[in-house]
């Protein structure tokens, strides 16, 4: 198996496993809100009460969002940028190699890897 | 088909972790900003203060010896920035995000990851509402020092022992990952220990909580560190070789 083909199978299972939960438990919030974890701690402490807010929240769910996937996408723009550049760069020095070793002719790079 | 066995084997585990835990309502994020009383916020920030410093110190040395080390840097901090704004829905009803910084931690070593991990966190804190300031010891020190050290020792480990790589990176990203919410559970429970039945009491709920919605996130992080790790087995040979991720063995 090839690597790209192994990678291509590692994804889909990182894509079953991620929706999956949604198909298969019905009526599940899928809350992951803060404010649910002061339920947790009151109900252990029920004197407990958070000493400090934070500074600045998104406005709206909409803003938080947005700022979630921008925080993705600056991710991912940079993991992308790598990810082309090393393939880039693997590809150049295949080139230059086979250049030289055809005695400075130009030759094609061939193979994938 | 020995190949396949892995997948197999995974397929069963999920089959068998669906079965044993049910729905539950919970959430399982990085403690709030607030919700943990004053002295343990300044008790995790001492704990977190040598090990940034001595990250500091690690990444100015690697980047000295090796400049073109620095790409690699980049790509591990972008891998924590994406997977930790993922949230993803999990077996338990509620969502939760991986953390990335196995990946950082095979590469750069444990305390390399505590500045970037500790970098991504601040941004969470203070633009997303997610985390908190007065928590931000206590969050870096689950995510960014317990999380990588584990990794690190595990894909270390793993290359002693002679395990086949994809399995290291596996193990180490997946039990990292759930490494760091076991910890968030331990300091919520050292702060909020129940009346009857203490830490441990209090520390079995938040396990309840934290760490089982992470179970499923936890194997996909281990996934995508191996895709990530192939990749640059692939194509980063000779940075992995200068990092001593690989020990120039045979393909």
């Amino acid at each position: 198996m090839s690597g790209t083909a192994k990678n291509i199978i590692l994804i889909v299972f990182v894509v079953v496993l991620a929706f999956s939960p949604l198909a298969l438990i019905r009526g599940g919030e899928f809350a992951g809100a803060d404010d649910r974890a002061e339920k947790a701690i009151t109900s252990i402490d029920p004197g407990y009460h958070p000493w400090l807010k934070n500074i600045w929240e998104p406005p709206s769910s909409e803003v938080e969002s947005f700022l979630f996937a921008l925080q993705a996408a600056l991710g991912a723009g940079f993991i992308g940028y790598f990810l082309g550049y090393s393939r880039g760069r693997k590809r150049q020095e295949q080139d230059g190699r086979a250049m030289v070793s055809a005695g400075g002719q130009k030759q094609p790079a061939v193979g994938n890897k | 088909m020995s190949r396949r066995f892995p997948f197999f084997l995974l397929t069963a585990a999920g089959a068998v972790y669906f079965l044993l835990f049910p729905q539950q309502n919970a959430y399982a994020m990085h403690i709030m900003e607030g919700f943990l009383p004053l002295k343990w916020c300044i008790f995790w920030y001492a704990v977190m203060i040598p090990f940034l410093v001595a990250g500091l110190i690690s990444i100015n040395k690697t980047v000295r010896a090796n400049p073109g080390v620095k790409m690699l840097l980049g790509l591990s901090g972008a891998f924590a920035f994406v997977l930790s704004a993922m949230k993803i829905p999990s077996v338990t009803g509620s969502c939760s995000h991986p953390t990335g910084v196995g990946l950082g931690a095979i590469l750069f070593g444990p305390t390399a990851m505590t500045v970037l991990g500790c970098i991504v966190l601040i941004f969470q804190a203070l633009l997303l509402a997610h985390g908190g300031i007065s928590t931000l010891g206590a969050n870096t020190v689950s995510m960014a020092v317990v999380g990588p050290l584990v990794s690190y020792a595990l894909y270390k480990a793993g290359q002693k022992m002679g395990a086949p790589r994809w399995l290291s990176v596996f193990l180490s990203a997946t039990l990292g990952d759930l490494m760091t919410y076991v910890t968030t559970s331990f300091q919520l429970a050292l702060a909020f220990p129940a009346s009857s039945g203490g830490v441990a009491a209090s520390m079995a709920k938040f396990m309840g909580i934290f760490a089982f919605t992470q179970v499923p996130l936890a194997v996909s992080e281990g996934l995508l560190t191996i895709v990530i790790i192939n990749f640059l087995v692939g194509y980063n040979r000779r940075e992995l070789e200068e990092l001593s991720v690989l020990h120039g063995e045979v393909r």
